[in-house]
C-alpha cells in the first residue's frame, strides 16, 4: 500500500491525485497530496510511475506497514534506491529508454495449468517469445 | 467533503451519441471506434482512464497471430479442450483478424514501442500495461472523446420502450452528479474480482453486469468465475506465468508434490487450506531467463526487491488471489456479432462481456483476454455509433427514467450509509475461500448461495450510500448479484468443464455441452442456451 509522500521531493503537480485509479490522495492544506484513504489503495504502483519527482513509495504488502517499518522511512527508502525505482524500471522519465521497447520476456514453460504457448513463428527463425502471462 | 445524503448535489447534464462506461482496453478501443465512426463520445471511468483496471497495472500477452492458415489453426485449437469445447471457431476467426489489425494500428498510428526481435522485426505479441494504456488514453483524447475520470456510473437510463438512453453517475473528486443522455451505451467496466487486491482489479466490482441485468440483459458462463492467481503472500502482484520456473514447498522445506504441474494450483490451494503456508522458489530459471524476466515484467520483481528477497535463491511464501470474472470467462451475454446485448442501445465489451465465444470455460494467460478486449471494444463502439446515428435527434427527445435499484433505491427504509462494508465482507466470505469457489462441491455451494441470497434480501431492503462515496453501495450490490449468478450457475452445471470443477461431479458430461445463461436480480434464473439463442450468438 501507499506509505510515503515525500513533502521534500513533491513538486505539487497533482498527477498522483488524478492518476490513482482508486482515488487514494487528497490535497493537503499546503497543496501537497496526502494519503487520505490508504485502505482503498490496491497496491498497483501506478502512482509511482506517474510521479515525476520520485516522491511516492508503495510498499508491496496489501496491508498497511506497521509503525517502525523501514518501508515507511523515507530516508531508508532513498538510501536503498527504492524511491522512483518502478519509474526507472519501466523507463519513464526524461532520457530513459522505454521499458516496453525492451520487454522481451522468457518463454513460459508448459505444464502449469495452461497449454504450451502456441508457436506463432517457425522455430528456425523465431525470436525469443514474449511471455503469454497472466495479467 | 459533504456526506449528508439529504443534500441534492449539482448535476452536470451532458449529451452524447455514444457513452462508454469504463477506461481500460475495451473501453478505449470502443471510444476510438465510435469516434472514428463520427460519433460524439463521452467516456467515464470509475478511476483514471490510463491506470484503471487489470491491464494498466500489469502487462499482457496478446493473441496476435499472423494470418497464415497453419498458425491460425494451431492458435484456435490450442485451448479448445481446456475451454470445454464451448468456444466458437467463427468468433475466434473474427477476433484473430480484428486483434491483428488493432495491434498493427497500435504499432503504427499508436506508436507503441514494441521490442525488436533478433530478426529485426517488432515483436507484437505482448504489451506492457502502463505504456499501452497511457497511449490509449492519448489516442482517445486526440479523437475528441470527452473523458470523465473518477466518475463512476451509478445506473443506466432507459426510454419508455426499455431501450438504453444514457447513464447517471457521480464525479467523486468534485462531489457532483452527472447525467449523460446518449443514443447508445457501451459497458466496458471489467469483470468482478471481489476486491481481492489481485493486481489492478479493485476497480472491477462487476458494476456493468448489474446495470445490464437491471436493463433486462442476460449473462452467460457465470460458472466460469473461479480463476485464482499466484502472488507472493500478502502482496498484490499476481503474475502466475513466471511460476512455471518455480518449485513449491511445504513450510518445512520439503518439495510439494504435484504443485507446478497441470493441477498445480489446486494442490497449492489444498496445501494452503491444510497447512496454512506454501513456499516457493523460482529455481528453474537460468541467468538468461532471469534477465528476460526482469525485462519482460519489471513489476513482477517489485515485491521481491522491496522486501529484500531473491526469488531465485530464497524460498518465499505464496498465496492465491481470486480473479473472479476478470480472468474467468463469464459476463454479459453477447447477442450479436456487433457485441450488442439483448437490450436495444446497450453493448458490452471486454471482461464485462462473456469471453466464452473465444475461450469457452477457461482462460489461461492474458493473451485471449487482451484480444477479446480490443476486438469486442472496437465492434461495440462502432455498432453503438451506428445505433446512435440511426436514432438521430430523436435520441435526445426521449423521456428517460432511471433503472438503478439495489444499493441506490432500497425497497425499504435506508440503513446506515456504511452498511456497504458489511455487504462486501459477507460476499467475500462466500466467494474468496478456496473450498467454496475454487474447489467446488454442491454441499458447500448450496449453503454459500443461501447466505448470499440472504445478503441480497437485506441489501435490497435497506442498502443506500451517501455523498461522493455512494457508488460504494452499488459496488457492493453488484458483487452480491455477481456472486449469486455465479453460484446459481455453478450449481446448475452438474459436471466438470473448463475452469468449473465440481468435486461431486468430476467428469465432463456430454449432455451438458452447452452454455448456461443466467439473469434476474431478486429472483435469479439459469437456463441452457437454447438452439435459437445459439444461432444468434454464432
Amino acid at each position: 500500500m501507499i506509505e510515503v509522500v515525500s513533502a521534500e521531493r513533491c513538486v505539487t503537480c497533482d498527477k498522483c491525485v488524478l492518476a490513482c485509479p482508486t482515488n487514494v490522495f487528497d490535497l493537503g492544506p499546503d497543496r501537497i497530496p496526502v494519503i487520505a484513504r490508504q485502505s482503498d489503495c490496491q497496491t498497483c504502483f501506478l502512482c509511482e510511475a506517474y510521479c515525476p519527482a520520485d516522491a511516492l513509495f508503495v510498499a508491496p504488502h496489501a496491508h498497511p506497514e506497521p509503525a517502525g517499518s523501514p518501508l515507511r522511512d523515507e530516508r531508508h527508502l532513498a538510501a536503498a534506491g527504492l524511491l522512483g525505482s518502478y519509474r526507472r524500471e519501466i523507463g519513464w522519465g526524461h532520457g530513459r529508454t522505454l521499458g516496453a521497447s525492451l520487454a522481451i520476456g522468457p518463454d513460459v514453460l508448459p505444464g502449469f495449468g495452461r497449454p504450451a504457448a502456441p508457436a506463432t513463428a517457425s522455430p528456425a527463425t523465431a525470436p525469443p517469445s514474449p511471455e503469454r502471462h497472466d495479467r | 467533503m459533504t456526506t449528508a445524503d439529504t443534500r441534492s448535489p449539482a448535476i452536470a447534464d451532458l449529451t452524447a451519441d455514444v457513452f462508454v462506461a469504463g477506461g481500460g482496453p475495451a473501453a478505449t478501443w470502443a471510444a476510438l471506434a465510435a469516434a472514428e465512426a463520427g460519433a460524439d463520445v463521452v467516456l467515464a471511468d470509475k478511476g483514471y482512464c490510463g491506470t484503471s483496471g487489470a491491464t494498466a497495472a500489469g502487462g499482457t500477452g496478446v493473441w496476435y497471430v499472423p494470418p497464415h492458415p497453419a498458425e491460425r489453426e494451431k492458435a484456435k485449437a490450442s485451448r479448445e479442450a481446456l475451454g470445454g469445447y464451448l468456444a466458437d471457431r467463427r468468433w475466434m476467426d473474427r477476433v484473430l483478424d480484428q486483434t491483428y489489425a488493432n495491434v498493427n494500428e497500435l504499432a503504427g498510428v499508436g506508436r507503441y514501442p514494441f521490442p525488436i526481435g533478433a530478426d529485426g522485426a517488432q515483436i507484437r505479441r505482448g504489451v506492457q500495461g502502463p505504456e499501452y494504456m497511457r497511449r490509449m488514453r492519448i489516442r482517445v483524447q486526440r479523437a475528441g472523446v470527452r473523458i470523465l475520470d473518477h466518475s463512476p456510473v451509478l445506473e443506466l437510463l432507459a426510454d419508455a420502450s426499455g431501450a438504453v438512453a444514457g447513464v447517471a453517475g457521480i464525479r467523486r473528486q468534485l462531489d457532483t452528479g452527472y447525467r449523460v443522455r446518449a443514443g447508445a451505451v457501451v459497458l466496458a467496466t471489467g469483470g468482478c474480482a471481489f476486491l481481492s487486491s489481485a493486481l489492478g482489479t479493485n476497480v472491477d466490482t462487476g458494476d456493468g453486469a448489474l446495470f445490464a441485468a437491471e436493463a433486462g440483459a442476460e449473462l452467460s458462463g457465470m460458472e466460469f468465475s473461479n480463476a485464482y492467481a499466484i502472488a507472493p503472500a500478502f502482496t498484490s502482484v499476481t503474475k502466475t506465468a513466471y511460476y512455471s520456473y518455480a518449485t513449491f514447498f511445504h513450510a518445512d522445506g520439503t518439495v510439494l508434490d504435484g504443485a507446478g504441474s497441470t493441477k498445480g494450483r489446486s494442490v497449492i490451494a489444498r496445501t494452503l487450506m491444510a497447512e496454512g503456508a506454501v513456499l516457493c522458489q523460482i529455481d528453474r530459471a537460468s541467468e538468461e531467463v532471469q534477465r528476460q524476466m526482469r525485462a519482460g515484467q519489471p513489476n513482477f520483481f517489485l515485491p521481491f526487491d522491496r522486501l529484500g528477497i531473491d526469488p531465485f535463491t530464497q524460498k518465499f511464501p505464496v498465496t492465491l488471489l481470486a480473479e473472479g470474472t476478470v480472468r474467468g470467462t463469464g459476463g454479459i451475454r453477447i447477442a450479436g456479432d456487433d457485441c450488442s446485448t439483448s437490450v436495444p442501445g446497450l453493448y458490452a465489451a471486454g471482461d464485462a462481456a462473456t469471453r466464452e465465444l473465444i475461450c469457452g470455460g477457461f482462460t489461461g494467460g492474458g493473451s485471449h483476454n487482451a484480444a477479446w478486449a480490443m476486438s469486442s471494444g472496437s465492434w461495440a463502439g462502432a455498432a453503438a455509433a451506428r445505433h446512435a446515428t440511426a436514432l438521430g435527434a430523436t435520441a435526445r427527445r426521449r423521456e428517460i427514467r432511471p433503472l438503478g435499484e439495489a444499493g441506490l433505491r432500497p425497497a425499504g427504509t435506508p440503513g446506515d450509509p456504511g452498511q456497504y462494508r458489511e455487504v462486501v465482507a459477507a460476499v467475500q466470505e462466500q466467494v474468496l475461500p478456496y473450498e467454496k469457489n475454487y474447489l467446488r462441491h454442491g454441499e458447500r455451494l448450496r449453503p454459500a448461495l443461501d447466505s448470499l441470497d440472504a445478503t441480497w434480501t437485506a441489501l435490497r431492503a435497506g442498502l443506500r450510500g451517501s455523498g461522493a462515496e455512494r457508488f460504494r453501495a452499488r459496488e457492493a450490490a453488484a458483487m452480491a448479484a455477481h456472486a449469486r449468478w455465479m453460484y446459481h450457475s455453478a450449481l446448475a452445471r452438474t459436471e466438470t468443464r473448463g475452469m468449473h470443477k465440481r468435486a461431486d461431479f468430476p467428469e465432463q458430461d456430454p449432455a451438458q455441452h452447452h452454455r448456461l445463461l443466467t439473469g434476474g436480480l431478486d429472483t435469479v434464473w439459469v437456463a441452457p442456451e437454447s438452439a435459437s439463442a445459439v444461432e444468434v450468438a454464432s
